[in-house]
């Protein structure tokens, strides 16, 4: 039997509405074979945390461009944990300084990835992640 | 993520109404794991409990956020409201945008509300092979009304019709004259029609297109039916007719209760969740038995598809 497609949710949190790089995102995922959920944009970490619950999946990317990613981020992580999504991977990318991705990566947020980050990259990185995790 | 599962306690958290154990066995059941078949033997107890709406139309028409208004209406009677969306599988990566649950999301964290998209996974007719699985799940966790979006395709979704109790088939005024409506397919299984997004032009138009084909039926002499299916106009996105539409979806159930149409249904319904179920399990264990040698007589004109198909079938 073929492989169960892996399930991401790729969220917005906070209130900036550039989305084009979370869509673009999407339309990788999905063509690498992943069922690819997308919550939109101005969603709270409450909101991604129960799309994340329902919706069964086994990642969820963060994508921010206004610079709140140290408050928002780990309050994801903190609400995803909280209802329980202790395996769930979190990942981030959109404008984020390189010093902060240590500090994220302390608060539970895997791996960071700016502008420019190859798609393949971003494919193989889950992929690795979530096959050793299964 | 095969942990291993204790199923019964997963049921027991499914019916005191855990949305994480509904999720969990959701993925369960729609990864056809070897453990939901035992999930499927108690949930489908619950079967037929709850209003299964399926919405279908084509794609843009606004079901989705049709569904969000009517959300919201059952909400205010504290009903609690599952809601299932089919997107399609990408026939070529196995992948899919399941986007959806992007118009619900004003819902999201409401926990009377629980919402999971699904992948076609390779199935067509607007929905998934798991969907009653899916269903059931739902059903076990105490929802009142399960709202069941299909793959937004139009014409051909039949198959809801024997997935659902009530199907609310969704158009807007730009899509078709009354010869779009006079075809068969979705128009022929509709209970109930919404004109969407009523505030472009047109819209009187559409109501009276949609009613004069539905009525179609009466003047070429057949007998009136028990439910004859309302045309509704509404905004969604302004909320508009979905008032009257919720009304006119509880007197479809009622009539299906009282009518015993319902239980028609019902065995209609269960009779295609055995296809399924067979279907799937034959075809799987037949398909497993290919092998390279098999293949090779093929090529070498030795034996023909069909003959190879029957001798597959029977082992």
């Amino acid at each position: 039997m073929t492989a169960k497609p892996l399930r991401v949710l790729i969220a917005k949190p906070g209130l900036d509405g550039h989305d084009r790089g979370a869509k673009v995102i999407v339309r990788a995922l999905r063509d690498a074979g992943f069922e690819v959920i997308y919550t939109g944009i101005r969603q709270t970490p409450e909101m991604i945390a129960a799309a994340a619950l329902q919706e069964g999946v086994a990642a969820v990317g963060l994508s921010l461009l206004s610079g709140a990613h140290m408050t928002l981020f780990p309050e994801v992580v903190k609400r995803l944990r909280k209802s329980g999504l202790k395996d769930v991977l979190v990942f981030g990318g959109g404008i984020i300084p390189d010093e902060d991705a240590p500090k994220l990566k302390k608060a539970g947020v895997d791996r960071v990835f700016g502008p420019g980050t190859p798609l393949q990259a971003i494919v193989d990185y889950l992929r690795e992640k979530l096959r050793v995790a299964a | 993520m095969p942990r291993k599962t204790d199923t019964s306690d997963l049921i027991r958290r499914v019916r005191r109404g855990e949305h994480a154990a509904a999720a969990r066995a959701l993925s369960l059941v729609v990864d056809e794991d070897e453990s939901a078949e035992a999930l499927a033997r108690d949930f489908f107890k619950s079967a037929g409990c709850a209003q299964k709406i399926g919405v279908c139309g084509p794609p843009g028409a606004g079901k989705s956020t049709l569904i969000g208004r009517l959300i919201g209406r059952y909400r205010e009677r504290e009903l609690k409201v599952g809601v299932l969306a089919v997107d399609p599988s990408s026939s070529v990566s196995g992948g899919a945008f399941l986007g959806d649950r992007l118009r619900i999301m004003e819902h999201a964290t409401d926990p009377g509300v629980f919402i999971r998209s699904l992948a076609s996974r390779g199935m067509i007719g607007g929905l998934t092979h798991t969907i009653f699985g899916a269903i059931h799940v739902l059903e076990a966790l105490g929802c009142g009304k399960i709202l069941i979006e299909t793959v937004g395709t139009g014409q051909d979704e039949v198959d809801v019709a024997s997935v659902a109790d009530t199907v609310l088939y969704v158009t807007t005024p730009s899509l078709g004259d009354e010869i779009q409506a006079m075809k068969a397919g979705a128009m022929e299984i509709g209970d109930i029609f919404v004109v969407n997004k009523a505030d472009l032009s047109g819209k009187d138009k559409a109501v009276a297109d949609l009613k004069g084909a539905l009525g179609l039926g009466h003047a070429a002499g057949q007998a009136p039916r028990a439910w004859e299916p309302p045309v509704i106009a509404a905004a969604a996105l302004a909320g508009e007719g979905v008032e009257p539409l919720a009304e006119h979806l509880d007197a479809h159930w009622k009539h299906l209760q009282e009518s015993g149409e319902g239980r028609e249904r019902l065995k209609r319904q269960h009779a295609t969740e055995l296809r399924f179920w067979i279907q799937r399990r034959v075809v799987k264990d037949a398909l497993g038995r290919i092998t390279q040698k098999s293949l090779e007589e093929l090529l070498s004109r030795r034996t023909d598809p069909a003959s190879l198909g029957r001798r597959l079938l029977r082992r």
